[in-house]
């Protein structure tokens, strides 16, 4: 009875338990059959299996939203690059007499006050927004993970001091002073990083800690210890890697606001220093001609509006992709 | 809870510390600004004697930090390097009512939409009207406020030129700064307010309600709201931060004379002793917001974890 390699033919062995056994011995003989080889292999796995990185990808891939969104980024940001070495127009380059000009063959969305292409202006755009966006992204993944880690692995005091610090900074209006830094730091690419990697840095900090207290009390690292790593191999090969999938998607979403906020600055005034064009900077400069050339407006308008369509549906996958249980 | 309060309340003065320390700094980073070699000093004479007088410019830097903190402490925020009778305290007696009339109105409006969104995507989810407003709050969170604030002018004044562009003087003025304002926050709230009330829907008690009979209006607002409505009182300091900000842009593209318009003003002047001064002002408002909205969430909800 206790031989695995027989199954009863009119059980699927759900309800099987030893006191049964004086009903089994009920059951005729011929009712029994022996398993074939077949069903035995079933239980080895015929598959390779797949990583956690392959297997958020192929969630990925079946989100329709998330690939337009990254076909989308794509496009804009091959277009951003190779597409004014392509273009006989500079973003600088003034022409008298094209003052103004609506779309036409020669310039796809029209000329400003100056003659200049507003075309290429907004590739030009694309390119300091997607730097914005990305450079930024970068410098807070770092500070946020070493700052979140520490915090988390050391915990007790440390800890305690360093989410004082957070939730004193958390409370600092961060645009008002991205704004006042702006102000004194000069209008460069630079110090709008340095402005945003003030504050932009302690959401993902707050989400490293808590992955990192979740993690660290798991067999993989008191394995890990008593092999003898040290603390920062712990931290940083073992704990910061098993929660890379929230961070990427904290991460991801910081890209769309900092291009955000870079667009706002520039609105204001205190972004791009001009001649360079921003997105935020094109659509403020056709405020004054919105009545009688609204395509200056326009243009600039949806590439910035489509760009950010498409970072927070790449955002929104990943998430469903790298941490599903986040999904609603 | 009163634990809680307490810690709210000292790292809330600790960020007030914080925020006035950093604008007395940059104040001393300022370049050509009351702090930096008279030969730098591009300031009217008026102004720099009103510094000297006001910040001691001879004492040293603590004793300087010192009388900042005193003034700032007394209702003193500065003046304008630009206009030397003008003081940051009259800019926002004079600005400050404006923009919170077309805030307070902004928030309302944010308020009323949102949720009504919310509730509606989340009793018919799946349907046509979840999917028109889970449209809706996606275009609200993924445009900027300042690209939709000018479509709207666009759209409403220079193609159908059905409403006014300039000013505050008739409650038609009102519509497209609160739309410009409010249009974010309702994509948020809209957002927070569906997840939230699918999810008080799955609760027991309101299987319980239906099966007593209760009309279904009564058992969405009077049942099911009442705990749904809880995760949007924690946007509420947020909301008066976004509102702030948003009116920077919408009171430049709207001509209205509120303190965002101030502060755009005293960008482009580079008048770096006004937008210090509204800074102070603007940041102490949001994180006294921010404190209010705390305490009364951890009133609101019992179960909030103090400890975190």
């Amino acid at each position: 009875m206790t031989n695995m390699n027989y199954a009863w033919k009119g059980s699927e062995g759900a309800n099987l338990r030893g006191d049964r056994e004086q009903e089994w011995a009920d059951i005729p003989d011929e009712d029994f059959a022996r398993l074939d080889a077949g069903t035995m292999q079933s239980e080895t796995i015929s598959r390779p299996s797949k990583s956690y990185w392959q297997d958020a990808w192929s969630r990925f891939r079946k989100d329709p939203l998330a690939m337009i969104g990254l076909c989308t980024i794509v496009v804009i940001a091959v277009a951003a690059i190779v597409g004014p070495l392509f273009s006989a127009y500079t973003y600088d380059g003034q022409d008298i007499a094209n003052q103004n000009q609506g779309p036409s063959a020669e310039h796809w969305f029209g000329t400003d006050k100056f003659g200049r292409d507003i075309f290429v202006r907004a590739l030009y755009g694309a390119q300091i927004s997607l730097t914005i966006g990305v450079a930024a992204a970068a410098i807070n993944l770092v500070i946020g993970v070493i700052y979140g880690g520490i915090s988390g692995y050391l915990g007790g005091k440390v800890d305690m001091v360093m989410m004082r610090i957070v939730d004193i900074m958390i409370g600092v209006p961060e645009l008002l002073y991205i704004i006042l830094l702006m102000m004194f730091l000069g209008n460069t690419i630079e110090s709008i990083l340095i402005a945003m990697s003030l504050t932009y840095w302690i959401g993902t900090a707050r989400m490293v800690r808590s992955q990192v207290i979740t993690l660290k009390h798991q067999e993989f690292v008191l394995a890990a210890r008593a092999t003898g790593s040290s603390n920062m191999r712990i931290l940083f090969k073992h704990l910061i890697p098993n929660s890379m999938g929230p961070i990427i998607v904290t991460v991801t979403f910081l890209v769309p606001s900092a291009i955000f906020t870079e667009a706002f600055l520039s609105f204001l005034g205190i972004g791009i220093q001009v001649p360079m064009a921003s997105w935020g900077t094109l659509v403020n400069d056709a405020i004054p001609t919105l009545f009688t050339q609204p395509y200056q407006m326009l243009f600039p308008a949806l590439a910035i509006s489509i760009t950010m369509f498409a970072l927070n549906f790449i955002g929104d996958g990943l998430r469903d992709a790298l941490d599903p249980r986040l999904k609603k | 809870m009163a634990g809680y309060i307490v810690k709210r309340f000292f790292a809330s003065i600790l960020t007030m510390f914080v925020l006035i320390t950093i604008t007395f700094f940059l104040m001393h980073a300022v370049p050509g600004g009351p702090f930096s070699p008279a030969e730098e000093r591009k300031v009217p004479k008026s102004v720099m004697e009103k510094m000297e007088e006001k910040f001691g410019l001879n004492e040293p830097l603590s004793v300087q930090y010192v009388n900042y903190l005193k003034s700032i402490a007394q209702g003193d925020l500065g003046f304008s390097f630009k206009q030397s009778d003008v003081t940051v305290n009259e800019l926002i007696s004079r600005g400050f009512p404006v923009s919170a009339k077309v805030g307070l109105v902004a928030i309302v409006v944010a308020l009323i939409v949102g949720m009504l969104l919310g509730i509606t995507s989340a009793i018919k989810r799946g349907k046509w009207a979840d999917w028109a407003s889970m449209i809706f709050a996606t275009v609200g969170i993924s445009i900027p406020n300042f690209v939709i604030t000018v479509l709207m002018l666009f759209l409403f004044a220079v193609v159908l030129k059905l409403l006014p562009t300039y000013g505050l003087s008739s409650w038609k003025h009102y519509i497209l700064p609160v739309i410009g304002l409010a249009f974010g926050p309702i994509a948020y709230i809209a957002r927070l307010m569906r997840s939230s009330m699918l999810e008080v829907m799955r609760q027991d008690y309101i299987l319980t309600a239906r099966a007593k009979g209760v009309p279904e209006y009564r058992v969405i607002f009077k049942h099911a709201l009442k705990n749904a409505i809880i995760p949007i009182v924690t946007y509420l300091g947020p909301l008066v931060a976004a509102l702030l900000t948003g009116s920077f842009i919408v009171e430049r593209v709207f001509s209205i004379p509120g303190i965002g318009r101030d502060f755009v003003t005293g960008i482009s002047d580079r008048d770096y002793s006004v937008i210090l001064g509204l800074t102070v002002f603007l940041g102490l408002f949001i994180i006294v917001a921010n404190f209010i909205v705390d305490v009364l969430y951890a009133i609101i909800d019992r179960r909030v974890k103090i400890e975190e």
